[in-house]
């Protein structure tokens, strides 16, 4: 087993070596002006698709969540029954397959989609499922106490909730909601299999045609680990920005 | 100004009040005293209905609920703006500086102009001492400050009745003063009616009206300090006494 990983191990560093583009100008210099001419229709696919895609199915996924939450937490039977099942479908499917249903079987009930409408659709509710579950934590762990305090100065629930409970909770839950919003920027990129035009199937497109697999898809993974740790500054700064009331 | 008769809370199977009934004056400071479990807390949260009582009525300021019949939402909301409530552990919004937890109640709940709100607000804190800490957060302050703001933002809401429940209980015993200092001008000063759970007996002494000893849900005597510290009548009481002091 070892001797055999080995093996492939070697194999790989001397094919690496044999493929000499380091050795060949000539080579080198396409490669680089394959770079940068996909470049372009790569950023073009993430500013026009896989950022808005993110935005606009994020927002609505937290207004799903924070729903989805406040039905699970509800007194009323039937909210937290269609909540759970919601929320057991949407966690217990893969998303691919969702995305699938949504864009490909729909039609057959005669519901047609556009691609980018199914990717938002798709992606809220997933992203509703996965935060309802953070945001209902985040409620459940701010103290007794605070509903009593907001009930105490004549608070209706929904006061209470709005001007006490959720500005507490959304501290709590900006860690984990942020690592939901990274996912959700990665996962975008299966938006590429139900024709939404965004920044990874934009390198599959252009790489079908110059079959430079490697160079485009490592090219398409560096943007978005960019757009990644872009994110994860902001996240800092949103979180420095909520702590401000919590002792150091 | 309250009169409370044959109130009764239990949790399931659990009687914890079995039967007050009690009357209080206009302007009267009452201090409830008794054993852990007695249900003190039990009764102070009825009055501010952060429990629906099981059975009874309560009547405060010429309002009466009627806990024999199933009680509205809305009717709770407002009646339970007759009281202010202080807890033992604050309570205090984190989130909020300490005049933005005076001004919240009567911004969000009284819909009144923020600059008015604020005006209030600040003097409230002054009265209470907080003068100078007005835009710190409550991790800010010490025990004995948040309690103060605690009573400030009871008071922005400008309820009939204050409930304290052990209000001093989780402080160092520095900082006990400052807050019974502003209880006693409360009550002294603006003729508070007021109904305090406290173990401070130099308070109970120098502040209340009437001495209340409550154990197994029960008022089992009650009278003026003098009466209940130096000559209580049941023998529950001495053994309570002694046992605190
Ligand atoms: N929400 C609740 N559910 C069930 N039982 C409760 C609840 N709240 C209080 N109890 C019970 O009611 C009884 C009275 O409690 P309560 O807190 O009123 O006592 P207390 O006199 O305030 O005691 P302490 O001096 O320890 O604060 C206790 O046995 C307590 O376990
Ligand atoms: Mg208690």
């Amino acid at each position: 087993m070892a001797r055999t990983l080995k093996f492939q191990i070697n194999g790989l560093v001397k094919m690496f070596l044999l493929s000499n583009i380091f050795n060949d100008p000539e080579r080198m210099n396409q490669l680089v002006s394959i770079a940068q001419t996909s470049l372009y229709p790569m950023i073009e696919g993430a500013i026009k698709i896989t950022i808005p895609l993110t935005l606009i199915t994020f927002v609505l996924g937290l207004i799903l969540a924070v729903l989805t939450a406040l039905a699970r937490l509800s007194s009323i039977k039937i909210f937290q029954i269609i909540a759970r099942v919601y929320v057991s479908i949407i966690r217990g499917t893969p998303l691919l397959v969702q995305l699938f249903i949504i864009f490909y079987g729909l039609p057959n009930l005669g519901v047609t989609i556009s691609p980018f409408i199914s990717a938002i659709i798709g992606f809220s509710l997933s992203v509703g499922a996965y935060a309802s579950e953070i945001i209902r934590a985040a409620i459940l762990s701010t103290p007794k106490g605070q509903w009593e305090a907001g009930y105490s100065i004549g608070m209706t629930y929904t006061q209470a909730l709005k001007r006490i409970i959720l500005p507490q909770a959304a501290r709590v839950s900006i860690p984990p909601l942020s690592n939901t919003f990274i996912s959700l920027l990665k996962d975008t990129s299966l938006a590429s299999l139900i024709l939404v035009a965004e920044l990874f199937r934009k390198a599959q497109e252009i790489a079908a045609k110059n079959y430079e697999f490697l160079l485009l898809y490592i090219e398409a993974a560096a943007l978005y680990w960019i757009l990644c740790t872009i994110l994860s500054f902001i996240q800092g700064s949103i979180e420095d920005r909520l702590n401000r009331y919590v002792a150091k | 100004m309250i009169n409370i008769k044959n109130l009764h809370k239990s949790f399931g199977d659990l009687d914890v009040l079995r039967g007050i009934d009690l009357e209080v004056k206009q302007g009267k400071v009452i201090v409830l005293i008794g054993p852990s479990g007695s249900g003190k807390t039990t009764f102070l949260r009825c009055l501010n209905l952060l429990e629906v009582p099981t059975d009874g009525t309560i009547e405060i300021d010429q309002t009466i609920m009627d806990f024999s019949k199933p009680v509205k939402k809305k009717s709770i909301t407002s009646f339970r703006s007759l009281t202010g409530m202080v807890f033992q552990s604050y309570n205090l919004f984190p989130h909020k500086t300490a005049l933005e937890n005076v001004m919240e109640g009567p911004i969000i709940v009284k819909n009144i102009a923020k600059h008015e709100a604020k005006e209030k607000a600040t003097a409230l804190l002054t009265k209470v001492g907080l003068g100078e800490k007005v835009d710190f957060y409550p991790f800010q302050l010490s025990g004995g400050q948040q309690q103060r703001v605690g009573i400030a933002r009871a008071l922005a809401m400008e309820p009939k009745v204050m409930l304290f429940d052990e209000p001093t209980s989780a402080l160092d015993p520095e900082l006990v003063g400052d807050v019974l200092q502003v209880m006693k001008d409360l009550a002294k000063e603006e003729g508070m009616t007021m109904i305090v759970v406290t173990h401070e007996m130099r308070f109970a002494r120098e502040v209340a009206d009437e001495v209340i000893f409550m154990d197994e849900g029960k008022i089992m005597e009650r009278g003026t300090p003098d009466q209940i510290f130096t000559n209580p009548k049941e023998a529950r009481t001495r053994k309570f006494l002694n046992m605190i002091q």
